[in-house]
Parts: structure tokens; sequence; C-alpha cells
């Protein structure tokens, strides 16, 4: 076989095992969806039907179900408050290691890299019963506390990458030409770094959004999304699962699309 | 930042100085700047972080009248439930790994290779289950697996199938692992993926080349060249996933019910359904001692020159 040809060979290869890759993660993603948008009976029939005829019975049967929306909407406030309190927290620390070399400054990152090794329960037992202490117990504000402890680490260490990013040169410059440090983060870094701090700041709601276990054992009557779901798991049907699960995994489609210029940032990097 | 959103640096002439404000901040943005920056998270990780972890050995490890005790520990041992939660993580950690890595592995290099039209595209597609929830994930193979689920509908109208088959049959260990070793390894390893494409994109080209130049092929350019200069990306991968694998749960429960049962499911069940705090305290550290051994494992055993190390 001559050079060329083994070359488009193997190009054929790669595009076919990309693809094959690809619909390995699209394939479960189309079944929930699938599900999620079947009529209630569609839902229950067997064998189901792989392509289904529209119909938002079913999600309007979970949404309507006991509980559903106060949790929905439970759920987006806590997302939402824990991002507004790891940004405000963790942004100024994410500089600070960024842009300063101070004593202590190792041992601070390694001691936030390493948090990361703890596992949640660890948090979130503990803390259950603080909270019952404090009066707090089965509360959106509990909850974002708790949230708000496992997201911080991760938003210092990638807003730190993030201001990392941006050259000291320019910051410099600003100073030189009459501002002051606070002036030249607002008006030199922070227009610059603004895209990365929003994708920083999704990521944190997406954790909230996502977070199951300290949800359940933090709220009793006042549950969040994925915490109202875990817990009727067991004794609702087939449509009120399916819907649930698909809700849970909606906003990862948009996320994961909003940020994906970012992911390095704030993955890949994180560890450094 | 509302009226100066430009990018550039803005000219002298627009920016005014007030001079007391200045003073003011310079003395506050001295040598103690990075201190006063760093300070909020500092005493919020204290509050909410280090204070529960003291707070969970002292429910862990100390008895009604104050003292010492291992009792909560020999509760939890000697529950029923203990040997299957533990033996359960531990397969599902050992049999996930690997095969997490060489799908991972595979996925980065066919993003990462120049060849592939559409890569923006098959990254994304690659990364969604990073922002996937293990209750979603979980749900979402529950309804492939589940009898008169989508796998058994897809079966019988293939002709495959006659009477749909119980993949999720919870008399069978095997089987339920099997469900969730999929659904962990659909889920998860997109982060794998990501930290191997940003360790990938630190290779230079020109040692690619010149292996190709010197005559070898793809798999020795692998083992040889891509492999050994990503030991430090794999081994922060190897670590993260370690210790999420400790803590995998929801997945669990919603793909077996209560058909299987792992280290965070049995702390939980003491903590919501038995209501003593004391012994999921101490299955929390059980799973604390476990992820921080096996660190120290992965670091002995990756361990790898000062100049490569990424932590």
């Amino acid at each position: 076989m001559s050079g060329e040809s083994l070359a488009r060979m193997r190009t054929v290869l790669l595009h076919a095992g990309a693809v094959l890759m690809a619909l390995w993660i699209l394939i479960p993603i189309y079944v929930i969806t699938a599900a999620a948008f079947s009529s209630p009976e569609a839902v229950f029939s067997f064998p189901k039907p792989l392509v289904p005829e529209i119909s938002t019975e079913t999600m309007e049967f979970f949404l309507g179900a006991t509980g559903v929306l106060p949790a929905l909407r439970r759920s987006v406030v806590v997302a939402f408050s824990t991002l507004a309190l790891a940004i405000v927290i963790g942004t100024p620390a994410g500089y600070a290691l960024a842009r300063f070399r101070f004593r202590g400054a190792d041992t601070f990152r390694v001691s936030i890299v390493s948090t990361r090794a703890f596992p949640i329960v660890i948090l979130a037992i503990p803390l259950a019963v603080t909270f019952i202490r404090f009066g707090i117990d089965d509360s959106s504000f509990g909850l974002t506390l708790m949230h708000t402890a496992l997201a911080l680490p991760f938003t210092v260490l990638v807003t730190s990458s993030v201001f990392a990013g941006i050259s000291e040169e320019l910051e410099e410059a600003a100073m030189t030409l009459g501002c002051n440090r606070f002036s030249a983060v607002r008006r030199v870094v922070l227009p610059l770094a603004l895209p990365g701090l929003a994708a920083a700041a999704i990521f944190t709601w997406i954790i909230s959004w996502n977070e199951v276990f300290a949800a359940s054992i933090l709220t009793l009557r006042n549950r969040t999304l994925p915490a109202q779901v875990l817990v009727a798991l067991t004794q609702s049907g087939l449509p009120f699962q399916f819907a649930g699960g698909f809700l849970l995994l909606a906003p990862a489609l948009v996320v994961v699309f909003v940020i994906r210029k970012y992911l390095f940032d704030l993955w890949g990097r994180v560890a450094r | 930042m509302t009226e100066q959103s430009t990018t550039t640096v803005p000219g002298g002439a627009g920016v005014r100085r007030p001079r007391g404000r200045d003073q003011l901040r310079a003395t506050l943005g001295g040598r103690n700047l990075p201190y006063w920056l760093v300070l909020p998270a500092i005493l919020y990780l204290a509050l909410f972080f280090a204070w529960p972890m003291v707070q969970a050995f002292g429910l862990a490890f100390v008895g009604e009248d104050g003292g010492l005790t291992l009792d909560h520990v020999r509760t939890m041992v000697d529950d029923v439930a203990f040997p299957g939660a533990l033996r359960f993580t531990l397969l599902l950690l050992v049999i996930i790994i690997p095969i997490e890595f060489a799908v991972a592995l595979t996925m980065a290099l066919m993003v990462n290779s120049p060849r592939l039209r559409g890569r923006g595209l098959f990254l994304y597609i690659y990364a969604i289950p990073l922002a996937v929830s293990e209750l979603a994930a979980g749900i979402v193979w529950f309804a492939i697996f589940t009898q008169q689920g989508y796998l058994n509908s897809a079966l019988q109208q293939l002709g495959l199938a006659d009477v749909p088959f119980i993949w999720l049959d919870p008399r069978s260990t095997e089987q339920l692992l099997l469900a969730v070793v999929l659904a962990e390894v659909w889920r998860s390893t997109s982060l794998i993926m990501i930290i191997l494409v940003a360790g990938l994109q630190g290779i230079p080209r020109d040692y690619l080349e010149a292996a190709e130049l010197f005559g070898a092929g793809p798999l020795t350019r692998v083992r040889k060249v891509i492999l050994p200069m990503l030991k430090p990306s794999i081994q922060v991968a190897l670590i993260f996933r370690t210790i999420l694998a400790f803590q995998v749960f929801a997945t669990v429960i919603a793909l077996t019910g209560r058909g299987a049962t792992v280290l965070t499911a049995e702390a939980y069940r003491w903590q919501t359904d038995i209501r003593d705090a004391n012994v999921a305290a101490a299955y929390a550290g059980l799973i604390l001692a476990l992820s921080i051994v096996s660190t120290m494992v992965i670091l002995r055993l990756t361990r790898t020159p000062r100049e490569q190390r990424m932590i």
C-alpha cells in the first residue's frame, strides 16, 4: 500500500473512531430526551418507541408533581447564591495568587488544592449537626454555605489561572499612566478577565445545581431538585424519573457549550 | 466598568487621581494587600471546611462520656452492609479506572490530532458529561437498562430478543456492578480527557515529528513519547478520579435502588434513616482515609522529576 493511501485510511479510521465515541456520549442523552418528551402512555408501553411522537405531557406531569416546582426554584436560588458568594470571596484570593509572591502563598495554594481530596461526606455530616444547632438546617441559606465551601477552592484556582493568563505588563502600563492598582484592575484587568471569570461562575453554578449528597442530608422539607428527585426515585413511576433525569441533565448541554473555550482553564490547569 | 468597558489601556487624560483616597488605598494596598485579598477565602474555608472536618473526627471517635472511643467504628464494621459496601466501592474503582483512562486517552489523542475535522465539536460532545450530575447519569442509564427500558425496546424491535432481559437483577452483584461501571465511565471519563488534552497540548510538536522522522509508528509514538510526557497529567487525573470514585453515590442508588450499596450510600443511610451521625461520620472518616492513602500510593507510584511536577 502506498504511503498516501495508508495516510488516507488512517484519517478515515480517525474520523470513524471520533464519531463512534461521540455516539457513545450522545445516544444516552438522546434516550433520556426521547423518554422525557414521550407521552406517559409511550413511557409505560413496551417496547418503547425509539423515535417518539413528541409530547410535553410527561414533563408537565413531572413539573406538576408535589414539591417539584418549589424544589426547582430552590435549586436555582441556591445555585445563584453559591455562584455570587464563591465569586465574591474567591476572586480576590485568585488574583492575589496570580499576581503576588507573598509569604505563605505556596502553602495557601497547596492547601486549596488539597481540599479537593476531602470527600463531601465528611463536610456534610458534621454541618448537618451544626446547622441544626444554629437553626439553619433545612434552609436554602445553610445549603448555600455548604455549596460555597465546596465550590470555593475551585473558584480560587480557576480565577487565579484566568488572571495569570492576563499580562501583568498591561496592569503596570495602566499604573504608570496614572491608575492605582484598584483602578488598573477595574479598568484594564477585569474587562479582559471577564469571559474567563464568567466561565468560572457558570461552572460554580453547575457544581451547586448538580450536588445531591449534601442537599439530601441538609434538607428535609425544603429540598433542592436533585434531592427531591433522589428521595422520590424509589416511590415514583417511570415518567417522573425520566422527566426528572432530563431536567437535571439539560443545563449541562448549555453550560459546556458556553464554556467550551475555557475548559482547559477550568480543569486542565487547575492542578498547576 | 459600566462606562469604561474598553479593553485597551485608558489614556492618561481620562484618568482622575483623587489624592486622599489614593493615599488610603496605597497604605491598604501596600505589602499586606495579598493577605487582605486571601483573608476572606481563608476565613471561609476555616469555618466551613476545616472546622467541620475537626467535628467529623469528634463525631466518629468521641463517645458519650467525652472520651475517645472506637465504638462507632466498631458499629460500622460490624454492620451487615459494611463488607458489601466496601467491596462494591473498591471493585468499582479497580474496574473503572483502567477503562476510563483507555477511553479518555483515545478521545484525547483523537481530539488533539490536527487531521481530525470538527475538533471543536467533538471536544464539546466529549466534554458534556463533565457537567452532568451523578444522579442524572444514574437515571439516564436506568432508562436504558430497566426491564421495560430502551435497551430491551431496541433489542426487541431489532428482533434480537423475544423476552425483555433483566439487566438490573438485584440478586446479581456482577450485573449491577457492570451497569454502574458503564454509567460511571460514560459520566466521568470527560474529566480525565480534559486533563489529558491539556497535557497533550504541552508536548512540543518537534518531539513527535522527530520520533516520526526516526521511523516511530503511531503506537510507538504514544508509548515512547506521549505517555512519558503525559505522566504529570496522568498523575493528577489519577488522583482526582480515584478520590471521586470513593464518593460514588447517586449513580448507584438511581441504578440499583437498594440492590447494591457503597460507602457513601451507607453514610447517607446511617445519617438519614438510622439517624446516627456518629456512625455516618465514621464512614466519612473511612472514605477520607482511603482517599489520602490512595493519593499517597499514586504519588509514590508515579513519582515525577521535580521540574515536571504539577502539584
